[in-house]
């Protein structure tokens, strides 16, 4: 698929499949369009050319469409995005009770569990700003994990956090793979890709430049560009 | 553990000696201003009191009975039915009572915290109460004696004015101002023309048009009352008014709470509704409450179209022959009316903008 933004082609010729179960981690500089590219997959961006089909729907201008997507795509934003004016509880309960009409009871149980699982339940009745920046990146995740999602979406999940925040945030999701959790990260944490993930892609300049299971991705890139990254970001 | 005991404050630092010494003799050119400020309060204050209180009369039927020097309260006591009623008429003045009592019913609970399920009440004020005064007030419905708008007036039509005006402005601004940010550009054109038209004209020229203009232009036969021409006039100047208002709280809101919300599959109006409308609603409520009592107050210029809200009321009696020199008392009176109204919106705005803070920003 592709996408420009006016006249300026963002995204080139982008092909890829994922498999149900496998972990995807995107790397690549900045603006190389990685965010751009995930973004397209729940529509926050439209595509002008291809097709992107999400568990057999295809996203179009149609917003039904968009709709069926959003609901079996969970997202993790790089600023966490939580809704400050409602609690963590609340946070976690929207969603399902809004759009999947779930009972209430129902939904608060689910949304305990994944607080639970996210390893805060004793926040859940906090506001977003009484937590620390890991927390409430953590409480996101939690968040999207409550609409059962097929797929997860990760946009630079610790690139807004503290270094030590970033550990209690990837610990949660290499639980998450470790689940079996269909996953889309982008991200700079080299280590958290070696360690769960089924691909690395690499892009620059809008375009997929290489793609390779990590242990072969790191020790024996093939592409120009991504071994002049791969120095830049293991070597300081 | 120390050892060393706790000891408390020294004397001069706590109580009314230690505030009095931070706040008001810190140092000597603060000294001399608390002095100054003093002396000007006593000396404006002390002929204050003596006229609207000590020296002021308050009991009594006639003009003679004012002797005090002070106030005469006298003459506002006697035309007190006239300035809260209007011509209402006497036998039906309970409806009336019935709204006031009601209206105290729907906003005294939301001033005290922990009133159980004050929030009812609230909601029963902008939804229950207007349907009630609707029936109520005009009549004509349930065997109620119809009383025309034409004998509305007082106190009582300031509050139906501002009242219409608030309720149904805010509804009716925030869809503007959502219109005014949507991606279509037919309704969001047709927003903004609304807007800039109305916010562009003058209260006072929107009501000469509603009372004036506006029945030129309408077909024989269908012609609306006086009054509920000027409501809707108002209704949408201020609508305009309350969307710019709501719009600058819709802006301040960052784009990751709509992406947000979209990601979690929230369509359109839940997204309005449930996450930016809630916060951006919290935001602008000091301006949303700046614009209310603006409005409270500018219902005052329907004197212009020949309806008598309470300062019309009171200057048709004020120029009464048989009292003499009682203006200061009439407009004194309208003046704390109107304070009395306004103080207590601008409370409750402070009261709701900290209990709907959650931001924890300090």
């Amino acid at each position: 698929m592709h996408k420009w933004y006016g006249k300026f082609h963002v995204l080139k010729d982008l092909n890829l499949t994922v498999e149900q179960g496998e972990r995807i981690v995107i790397c690549g500089p900045s603006g190389s369009g990685k965010s751009t590219f995930i973004r397209c997959i729940n529509r926050l961006e439209e595509h002008q050319q291809g097709q992107i089909i999400v568990d057999g729907v295809e996203l179009t201008d149609d917003l039904r469409q968009i709709d069926i997507v959003r609901r079996e795509v969970g997202m993790v934003f790089q600023h966490f995005n939580l809704f400050p004016h409602l609690t963590v509880l609340e946070n976690c309960c929207l969603a399902p009770l809004w759009v999947r009409k779930t009972p209430r009871r129902e939904a608060e149980a689910t949304a305990m569990e994944y607080l639970k699982r996210v390893k805060i339940p004793e926040q859940a009745h906090k506001y977003p700003g009484q937590l620390s920046g890991g927390q409430q990146q953590r409480v996101a995740i939690a968040r999207a994990l409550c609409m059962k999602p097929k797929v997860m979406l990760f946009d630079e999940p610790t690139s807004a956090l503290d270094p030590e925040m970033i550990k209690e945030v990837l610990d949660v999701m290499i639980e998450l793979a470790e689940s079996g959790m269909t996953m889309i990260c982008v991200t700079h944490e080299m280590g958290f890709a070696k360690t769960v993930a089924d691909r690395v892609l690499f892009m620059d300049a809008g375009e997929i430049v290489e793609t390779a299971p990590p242990h072969e991705f790191f020790s024996n890139p093939k592409e120009g560009r991504t071994q002049q990254f791969l120095k830049q970001i293991l070597h300081h | 553990m120390s050892n060393t005991k706790d000891l408390p404050p020294p004397k001069t630092e706590i109580g009314v000696v230690g505030w009095c010494r931070k706040h008001l003799f810190s140092s000597w050119h603060n000294t001399l201003l608390t002095i100054v400020v003093a002396y000007f309060l006593v000396t404006l204050i002390g002929p204050l009191l003596n006229w609207l209180i000590f020296d002021a009369t308050f009991s009594g039927t006639q003009p003679s009975d004012c002797t005090g020097g002070g106030a005469c309260w006298v003459f506002i006591n006697q035309r007190i039915n006239f300035y809260i009623y209007g011509f209402y008429p006497d036998p039906l003045q309970w409806r009336i009572d019935v709204m006031f009592v009601l209206l105290a019913v729907a906003f005294v609970p939301q001033f005290i915290e922990n009133f159980p399920k004050r929030k009812w009440f609230g909601i029963f004020g902008l939804t229950g109460l207007p349907v009630i005064g609707y029936i109520l007030i005009p009549g004509g419905h349930f065997g109620l004696e119809n009383v025309p708008s034409s004998k509305w007036g007082g106190l009582a039509l300031t509050l139906i004015l501002s009242y219409v005006g608030i309720v149904a402005s805010l509804p009716l601004g925030t869809l503007l101002a959502m219109g005014r940010r949507s991606d279509m550009p037919i309704i969001r054109g047709l927003c903004v023309i609304f807007i800039e038209v109305w916010r562009a004209v003058p209260l006072i020229t929107v009501l000469f048009m509603a009372s004036v203009m506006l029945p030129l232009f309408l077909p024989e036969g269908m012609n609306f009352e006086k009054l509920a021409r000027a409501l809707i006039g108002i209704t949408l100047w201020q609508s305009a008014y309350m969307a710019e208002e709501i719009r600058g709280g819709l802006q301040a809101i960052p784009k990751g709470q709509y992406e947000a919300a979209s990601a979690l599959g929230l369509g359109y109006w839940k997204k309005m509704g449930l996450i930016i409308l809630p916060q951006a609603l919290t935001l602008v409520i000091p301006g949303i409450v700046n614009t209310f009592i603006s409005l409270f107050k500018d219902t005052t210029l329907v004197l212009i179209i020949g309806l008598f809200d309470i300062l019309g009321a009171v200057q048709s009696t004020i120029t009464d022959p048989a009292w003499q020199n009682v203006t200061t008392e009439g407009y004194v009176f309208v003046a704390f009316c109107f304070w009395v109204f306004c103080f207590g919106m601008s409370r409750y705005s402070q009261n709701l903008e900290s209990k709907l803070d959650t931001s924890h920003r300090n």
